[in-house]
């Protein structure tokens, strides 16, 4: 009987022990991905940086809820996209509070490019197309950017996308269908 | 055997999944290079070490703002507030002067015709009782056949 006394304390604190070191080694893992989505999102570094810390926040809080019917990158990035549009419901309500933005430019976002291109006019080329797509990115809606996104930068599936952002297929599918046919225009395809 | 209207629309047939290919591979190759830049960008801005800087003096700049801004709109609004409702009691006050001097006006009126009309009366009665003692001699005469 004493020995279980003791034994149970022990038991819990290992399992405590062990969540901890699990979530650990989700932040390790998924850390990069949320922030590259959120950068993308609002090509603010400093914005994308806050709601990161804030999606693990969460996520600590709530990771005895999570019971694994999906992927643990699928449920961060649900937070994520909730925090996402709670900011910027709240940025609208409480516009005199914050007047001034750290986005980046359209230009200076498609600075960053493909190491791989090897000669200059590739190089410029590709800056080109990286420009047109960001400005594509940004005229679209906010579903349809956070489709988009996941879909070609974050590269998920369907069901993935659609898990993560409350949709059906059917919709994301729509979302994206509209999203790309703004990219093909803004590169000027005829389609 | 093809005619030459099939071959022609065959042709254009080719020419156009042709550009249509084209503009995939285009649309495919942007995309790719998109990925690629938010990629670099995203991993630049994760190596890249951050500084925290204290936004409290900013915050207390707008918060100042924000209430001198509030203040001003809240006595502003009370400010007119207060000098409307004090010229409507001015403008009522006009009225009710308007209507008394009025009112005043006309009892004046009716008091200057009444004493017209007092006058008038006493200038007749005046007048009914002189005449009789201008006719005395006759009523006299009239009297004196009476008793004979």
């Amino acid at each position: 009987m004493a020995a279980g006394t003791m034994m149970e304390p022990m038991t819990m604190a290992a399992a405590d022990e062990s969540a901890a070191q699990e979530f650990s080694s989700i932040v390790a893992t998924h850390r990069p991905q949320i922030f590259r989505f959120l950068l993308a999102s609002t090509r603010d570094p400093d914005l994308a940086e806050t709601l990161t810390q804030d999606c693990f926040l969460k996520a600590h809080r709530n990771w005895a809820s999570f019971r694994g019917e999906s992927s643990a990158m699928t449920w961060l990035m649900r937070i994520a996209i909730n925090l996402q549009k709670d900011h910027w419901r709240n940025r609208r309500m409480q516009f005199w509070r914050q007047t001034r933005t750290n986005a980046v430019d359209v230009d200076e976002a498609s600075d960053w490019l493909p190491s791989h291109e090897s000669s200059a006019e590739a190089r410029l080329l590709a800056r080109e197309q990286v420009a047109q797509v960001w400005r594509a990115v940004k005229g679209l809606s906010g579903r349809q950017r956070t489709v988009f996104l996941l879909r070609h930068v974050e590269e998920m599936e369907l069901a993935e996308i659609a898990q993560a952002t409350g949709l059906s297929e059917g919709t994301v599918k729509a979302h994206l269908s509209r999203a790309l046919a703004r990219v093909r225009a803004e590169l000027g395809g005829k389609r | 055997m093809n005619s030459p209207k099939d071959f022609e629309d065959g042709r254009q047939e080719r020419e156009r999944l042709a550009e249509a290919a084209a503009e995939d591979a285009q649309l495919e190759k942007a995309l790719q290079s998109f990925r690629l830049s938010v990629h670099a960008w995203s991993e630049a801005e994760l190596s890249r070490p951050r500084t925290a800087t204290v936004a409290v003096r900013h915050w207390n700049w707008r918060l100042a703002t924000g209430w001198a801004l509030g203040c001003v709109l809240v006595i502003g609004g009370a400010s007119g507030a207060v000098f409307e409702r004090h010229q409507r009691q001015v403008e009522q006050a006009r009225i009710a002067a308007e209507r008394d001097a009025a009112h005043q006006r006309e009892l004046a009126a009716e008091k200057a015709r009444m004493d017209a009309d007092q006058l008038l009366a006493k200038v007749n009665s005046d007048v009914s009782r002189s005449v009789p003692d201008a006719m005395e001699p006759l009523a006299q005469l009239m009297y004196d056949d009476g008793n004979q």
